[in-house]
């Protein structure tokens, strides 16, 4: 009972990152219409700012995740400047091109300075919480509260603020947003930069449980694409959803079937969903 | 000046010239390296072709194509080394293995449209990956495959040296840009393009959307397998990094560069980038550094590449030529006949 209860565990923390990272994505998708291969990039840049103010800088845990969620903010509302906005009229292959282009730059630069070589982060939660057996690290609690304050945050955001109303509106019906007067620009820049926010938020979250490296964001983005995917791609909903449901196939699968697969777990179950429905699962038919 | 030394490059004489190059070049170069690096950059070269078939002509982004060109390489390592198979057939094997693969997976993945196939293609890319790191049973994992088997000669050649496999991997080279060039004439070809330029206008003029662009997948893929295979029979040790995705974004890169949807763009930007990388050692770690903002200035500034903007450019340059009265009438046809001919 407890090995189940710990999958649980297991599968919460998974999804509680995923869906963050999955968020920032469906955000940028909804607005803008481009899918972001830059996004994962954004979250190692995320890690590594982290890992960067904390261990030469010298500042508090907390503080390295707010200056790092500002970095990576202000570095994808330049993306967005430089690169997104001048491609608005292009046709869409061109931005898919762009994003990977700043993936490769991105990491290559990461590389650059810091080397291909794995590191661990320190956290000021290293404690293990014992409930009657059930072992919790205070890191994976933080994980899932930080997650669920989050999403709850931004949910107060988007649907209590007139702000947050502006990308609901442009998400909905872009025309009917400039016709009552919604700045496009203004609109798109908040997005990349709350989008680029939660990826550094759920990496400096998820490092110290985890490794840091260049490539740490590879997986990620392509399971927060098989997350969007799954939620309908814009969905805000859907991307938290979507991101329980690929983090607990994970955890199961990676418990009861086998770990060596586990991450082909979610591949696999893409690869099925879209053989069967193209469209995604809850997406609402066609655009 | 410029505008007849463009006309000159425009001839078929051209071509004829830059095949003499490359049939004389062992004998040119310094040393064996050099004509090892330019056989790599054909065999690259081939597999750039057949991304431009989907993606260039077609317009869907294939992400998984560095995926293909590993399963060619693995078909053909995995024959001849564990299976006993002598190398021709396993090449056969190779391709036919990449072309029925390319098949499943673009009846699958030619349904979802836009962004969903790029996402599609790129988690395809990544299991292939996955598969060939983790099934070790079969393919041996991490270690990769040793011991495959150089190409056959009949006794005549030996092409476990670099001159006579460079002729080989030439050979290939020619005969798959002699393909394409007849394939972008042919009604089929401009198939590709009427879907690439808008696939519901494509559906209603008759066009069979499915069938043809999953004709332009296994194409694609099949490119992707014979550059494989051949990278096997040259190198002769493989591993799953062939499977990494930047193998993929390398070749984006360099049809990009060269060119996307013309026919001589993917073997300039090849060859270029891969004697620039050669030529620079320091970049070949760091290239991406470089690679990437050219991939993000290329789409915004020459989505076309250095041949679409040859062409462009030298068109412009023969319409101010013509007087006044007479430019009507070829102001549309010409760039069309050209983008597909160059």
């Amino acid at each position: 009972m407890n090995l189940f209860l710990q999958q649980i565990m297991n599968g919460l923390t998974l999804g509680s990152i995923y869906g963050l990272v999955a968020l920032g994505l469906t955000l940028v998708y909804g607005i803008l219409h481009i899918p972001n291969f830059a996004h994962g990039a954004l979250y190692m840049v995320g890690a590594f700012m982290s890992y960067f103010l904390m261990v030469d800088v010298g500042v508090h845990y907390w503080f390295a995740m707010a200056g790092s969620a500002a970095i990576v903010a202000v570095l994808a509302i330049i993306c967005e400047r430089l690169v997104f906005h001048p491609l608005r009229h292009s046709p869409p292959i061109h931005d898919k091109i762009a994003a990977i282009g700043i993936l490769l730059f991105l990491e290559a630069v990461v590389q650059m300075f810091w080397g291909a070589d794995f590191r661990r982060m320190s956290s000021p939660f290293t404690g293990i919480l014992n409930f009657d057996g059930l072992i919790i690290p205070e890191q994976r609690l933080l994980i899932i509260i930080g997650a669920l304050t989050l999403v709850a945050g931004l949910q107060i955001f988007l649907r209590k603020t007139m702000t947050g109303a502006t990308i609901i509106a442009m998400a909905q019906n872009r025309e009917g947003a400039f016709l009552v007067g919604i700045d496009a620009n203004r609109v798109a820049m908040m997005t990349f930069g709350i989008s680029g926010a939660l990826a550094a938020i759920a990496a400096t979250l998820y490092a110290p449980i985890n490794l840091v490296y260049p490539a740490m964001g590879h997986l990620v983005i392509m399971k927060a694409f098989v997350i969007i995917i799954l939620g309908g791609m814009g969905s805000i909903p859907g991307a938290i959803v979507g991101g329980m449901i690929i983090g607990f196939a994970e955890a199961f699968g990676g418990f009861y079937i086998s770990t060596a697969y586990k991450d082909i777990i979610a591949f696999g179950l893409l690869v099925v969903i879209l053989s069967i429905r193209p469209q995604g699962l809850f997406a609402k038919g066609a655009h | 000046m410029l505008l007849k030394i463009a006309a000159l490059l425009m001839k078929p004489g051209a071509k004829m010239a830059m095949l003499a190059f490359a049939l004389v070049f062992p004998f040119l170069a310094a040393n064996e390296y050099q004509v090892y690096v330019m056989a790599t950059a054909f065999i690259w070269a081939i597999a750039v072709y057949g991304l431009n078939i989907i993606t260039g002509y077609c317009g869907q982004l294939n992400l998984a194509h560095g995926g293909f060109f590993a399963i060619g390489a693995y078909t053909l390592g995995l024959l001849t080394a564990d299976y006993g198979w002598s190398f021709w057939p396993a090449f056969v094997g190779a391709l036919v293995m990449t072309a029925v693969l390319g098949f499943l997976v673009g009846v699958v993945s030619l349904r979802l449209k836009e962004h969903y196939f790029a996402i599609f293609t790129l988690c395809v890319g990544f299991i292939i990956y996955l598969l060939l790191d983790k099934w070790e049973e079969l393919t041996h994992g991490a270690i990769g495959v040793r011991d495959i088997a150089a190409p056959y000669g009949f006794g005549l050649v030996d092409f476990t040296d670099t001159t006579p496999f460079y002729y080989l991997v030439l050979g290939f080279l020619v005969l798959a840009m002699w393909f394409i060039s007849r394939l972008s004439k042919s009604l089929l070809g401009r198939t590709f393009i009427a879907i690439r330029n808008g696939d519901e206008l494509a559906e209603s003029l008759g066009i069979n959307l499915m069938r043809n662009k999953v004709l332009a997948f296994v194409l694609s893929t099949t490119y992707a397998g014979l550059a494989g295979a051949l990278y096997a029979g040259m190198v002769r040790f493989i591993g799953p990094e062939e499977a990494n995705i930047n193998h993929t974004f390398d070749m984006i890169t360099y049809l990009l560069v060269g060119g996307i949807g013309t026919l001589s763009g993917p073997l300039l930007g090849t060859l270029g980038l891969v004697w620039i990388t050669q030529s620079l050692q320091f970049l070949e770690e760091y290239r991406m550094i470089i690679f990437g903002p050219l991939l993000v200035v290329l789409v915004i500034f020459f989505p076309r590449g250095i041949v679409g903007s040859f062409l462009t450019w030298i068109h412009r340059k023969s319409q101010a030529l013509v007087p006044e009265g007479k430019r009507k009438d070829s102001k549309v046809t010409p760039t069309k006949e050209a983008e597909n001919n160059a």
